[in-house]
């Protein structure tokens, strides 16, 4: 009975970590041209990174006919679009000042997270 | 772009039949072209080539046209796509339904029926193990999107509603495997199989994705409506000869005719003809409106009674209609800061809940009675499945969806979800006198002469002096004067004193023109007229001082008249306890008429403009939340201090730009309309969260059992299946109860 306490809390602290405190390495980062992929319930790539000051274009491709990829929100920036299926749509993004904007589907079951930095 | 590819260009420009030569040689000459052939007809001309549009465009542009690309696809199309794309998952989802339902219905009545799915003999294990199997086909058939989802999240690092159903049912089939496969691993009253709760948990939770479906397919209605108003073709006059074009290739000045009961295609200016249109679809205003030459028409609109050419003045995206369908789309789909609880809930909620099964499963280990195992495995499950984010994903959004979609059937364009929460708490209401409470096209009703001989003179200087300005009260001299028949002067030295009047000279005559403190400031006696003046006022009359070489030569007073409705709209408002406060630049004495005849006890009169934003901050500071309505021109730094800016459009002018709320038509009722619908839409967003809370608030506690200990109460993964389907379905049904909802309650 120890030993299978002590996998369930290693198994919640498992999913704490894996969660919440896991970032992962940074997928994408190119200003000119992101295709971000809406397929089985996330995006991928779900983080992007863009330089601060310019303005940028992210295209996605909703490959995924279920209503809750049918819709990309940028909240912070008052940005929200249709997916068609299966076809590209580009989403112009205004120069932005440095800091972490995320984007989500309507319900923010799908999330990614838009890095926009300083360049070096 | 392959080489098999052909590209359409519109183009813009091209008035003769020789430039058709020119355009196709500058084509050609781009290198990569095969062909390229324009139709003369239709202004547009198809290029074969593997070339970037770009380059075609700049080809065009070098020998002196313009060229734009036609790769937009119609807002009809997309919906039309949409509704496709919806259509199919549903069949899909259905069919789904149909596999899982087929083998857990029977499997569920066998455990009613029959009692304990117990695997004791070696028979029960190898009929156990065949429908193992076949819930595995049921998993890989009607419920791979969950785990491939659930999976895919997983690597994301994020968890959603798959990942919890797909460890909900992954865990009930592999423990019923090994109950299967090891049962001496597991105490021997706890070899108990669940494939019946795997099997139906997919099918409800299929079943319930396939419901929300269809309602949220109802959510979409109005803006299905307003696409629908798009006409598809329309006829222009190229080279005198009417043919039928797809809208998308109407170019900016082409002359459109439009014949009784046809669709106005695009935005123009009326050139020949007169006839009715029935605006009421864009602007909720019943009456169809006369359009004769000079007037605007407005895509969408639905023209009655005559045949009309008009001058294409917005096309494609640029129409009035066209901004609206964006602006509700972008609104429908933003948040009011209410979801904002529930959407940093939603973000950790997934984690959360599999902790509770987690510890669930080990209070029940280590607490619960004989078989513990089972009771783990159950509550573990039941936990991972009842708990619901989409409910409370999905409540704001289908309610702002709904509410936002029905203000704009009503004539009310709202911009964004906050300002659909903000109107919905407005304490304080300050309307502007022209043009809001009143037409705004005033009339002159009466010349007083103080020095003057006769008012044919006085008018004929005064509509020269105004000609230039752009003042309502302005126009309504000029129009006036050309009333009697008289013609104006030029002017000279024309100068606007802002909330004052007008100075100028016109015919060798230095002319001021304006209010009684305009007057003595330049020091010009009017101590004979004030009691003139005071009478005209006190009829609701604005009084305007006239004067000529430095002498007071009249006092002409014009009137605007007050809208049919106002005054039965401002009573809804204040009958809804809002605090209605007037505001005006014109005199006190006119402001008080107004305000008595439509009710208003409250009224600021003789504001400068840019005094208008501190009478909003002025009730700010009385703690009020303040909506500001103007016509969002004259009125833009108070409606954007204002809590809520409502701006009157007249119709076909849609100030969008300038106000959190646009009201389409001129009526006031739009403003009471607009708040009560952000209410009912605050409302039914309360009640979605409300309801979504206590779902999972108390559906995952009774879940992991806490009620066992004191009623022997223990809910069945299935039924908790099935409640999780239909508490999404009950929160985008309660959204489209809004549908229901009435605009214009008296």
């Amino acid at each position: 009975m120890l030993i299978i306490n002590i996998l369930g809390i290693l198994l919640i602290a498992g999913i704490v970590w894996w969660f919440w405190l896991y970032k992962p390495a940074d997928v994408s980062e190119n200003s000119s041209d992101l295709l971000v992929t809406v397929k089985n319930g996330v995006y991928q790539p779900a983080r992007l990174k863009i330089p601060a000051g310019e303005a940028a274009s992210i295209k996605f491709l909703r490959e995924e006919a279920s209503p809750c990829a049918g819709t990309v929100v940028f909240s912070d920036l008052d940005i929200s679009e249709e997916l068609p299926l299966n076809k590209q749509k580009t989403i112009n993004l205004p120069a932005l000042t440095p800091g972490t904007y995320s984007f989500t589907c309507q319900m923010q079951m799908y999330r990614g997270e838009l890095i926009v930095s300083d360049k070096p | 772009m392959d080489h098999e590819q052909r590209v359409e260009l519109i183009i813009e420009g091209a008035g003769c039949a020789s430039c058709v030569g020119k355009i196709e040689g500058a084509l050609k000459g781009v290198s990569g072209v095969v062909g390229a052939e324009m139709n003369f007809a239709e202004r547009t001309v198809s290029v074969d080539g593997s070339v970037p549009i770009d380059d075609l465009i700049k080809a065009v542009e070098s020998v002196g046209y313009n060229a734009k690309g036609t790769e937009g696809v119609s807002e009809d199309d997309l919906m039309d796509e949409k509704e496709a794309t919806d259509l199919a998952y549903y069949k899909r989802l259905m069919r789904e339904v149909t596999i899982a339902l087929t083998l857990g219905i029977p499997l569920m009545a066998y455990s009613l029926i029959v009692g304990e799915m117990t695997v004791t003999t070696t028979t029960e294990r190898i009929v156990w193990l065949i429908i193992g199997l076949l819930t595995a086909g049921v998993m890989y058939f009607s419920g791979k999107h969950f785990y491939v989802g659930a999976w895919k999240s997983f690597l994301n690092h994020s968890a959603n509603m798959d990942t919890l159903i797909a460890l909900g049912t992954g865990t009930a089939w592999i423990y019923s495997m090994v109950v299967v496969f090891f049962p001496t691993v597991v105490p021997d009253m706890a070899r108990h199989v669940y494939f019946e709760a795997t099997a139906m948990i997919i099918g409800l939770i299929d079943l319930g994705l396939a419901l929300e479906l269809k309602a949220r397919g109802r959510t979409s209605q109005a803006i299905k409506r307003l696409i629908g108003l798009q006409a598809k073709t329309a006829r222009v006059i190229r080279d005198d000869k009417e043919i039928d074009i797809p809208i998308e290739k109407v170019l900016l000045n082409d002359h459109v005719r439009v014949r009784p009961g046809e669709k106005i295609p695009v935005d123009g200016i009326v050139v020949e003809g007169h006839t009715a249109i029935d605006e009421s679809m864009l602007t909720g205003e019943p009456m169809p409106v006369e359009k004769k030459e000079s007037d605007e028409v407005v895509a969408g609109t639905l023209n009655k009674t005559g045949s009309v050419v008009f001058k294409a003045t917005r096309v494609g995206k640029d129409t009035a209609l066209a901004q609206i369908i964006n602006m509700v789309k972008r609104a429908q789909n933003s948040k009011p800061p209410i979801s904002r609880l529930a959407d940093i809930i939603s973000a950790y909620f997934v984690p959360v809940v599999m902790i509770i099964a987690v510890v669930s499963a080990l209070v029940w280990l280590n607490f619960g009675p004989e078989p513990a195992v089972a009771f783990a495995i159950v509550s573990a499950t039941t936990v991972l499945i009842i708990a619901c984010p989409c409910a409370l994903g999905l409540a704001t959004p289908m309610s702002v969806m709904v509410g936002v979609g029905k203000a704009a059937e009503a004539g009310v364009l709202i911009r964004n979800g906050e300002a659909l929460q903000t109107a919905s708490k407005i304490t304080a209401m300050i309307l502007d006198k022209t043009g809001t409470i009143t037409l705004g096209a005033p009339k002159v009703t009466n010349i007083h002469l103080v020095n003057a001989k006769d008012e044919d003179g006085v008018l004929h200087l005064a509509a020269s002096l105004e000609a230039g300005s752009e003042h309502p009260l302005a126009m309504s001299i000029v129009e006036s004067a050309q009333d009697r028949g008289l013609s104006p002067s030029g002017v000279e030295k024309f100068k606007a004193i802002a909330g004052h009047g007008v100075e100028g000279v016109v015919e060798g005559k230095e002319l001021l023109f304006g209010n009684e403190k305009l007057m003595r400031d330049r020091r010009i006696n009017v101590n004979g007229a004030i009691d003139a003046a005071q009478q005209m006022a006190a009829e609701a009359q604005t009084p305007m001082y006239f004067a000529v070489g430095g002498q007071l030569a009249a006092i002409i007073a014009v009137s605007d008249p007050i809208k049919e409705d106002s005054i039965e709209a401002i009573r809804r408002l204040q009958k809804n306890g809002i605090r209605v406060v007037m505001l005006t630049g014109d005199n006190r004495a006119t402001a008080k008429a107004v305000a008595n005849k439509v009710g208003i006890t409250e009224f600021f009169a003789e504001v400068l403009p840019e005094e208008k934003s501190n009478k909003v901050a002025e009730l700010q500071m009385q703690g009020e939340i303040v909506g500001m309505t103007g016509d969002g021109i004259n009125d833009a730094p108070a409606l954007a201090l204002a809590n809520v800016g409502f701006a009157i459009g007249t119709g076909t002018d849609v100030a969008i730009e300038s106000a959190d709320i646009t009201l389409m038509r001129g009526s006031l009722h739009g403003l009471a309309d607009a708040i009560a619908v952000s209410k009912a839409t605050l409302r039914n967003i309360k009640q979605n969260l409300f309801g979504a809370f206590i779902y999972n608030v108390a559906g995952v506690p009774f879940a992991a059992g806490v009620l066992y200990p004191f009623f022997g109460l223990l809910l069945s993964p299935v039924i908790a299946g099935a409640a999780m389907a239909f508490s999404s379905v009950t929160v985008v049904t309660n959204a489209n109860r809004l549908r229901l909802f009435k605009a214009q309650e008296h």
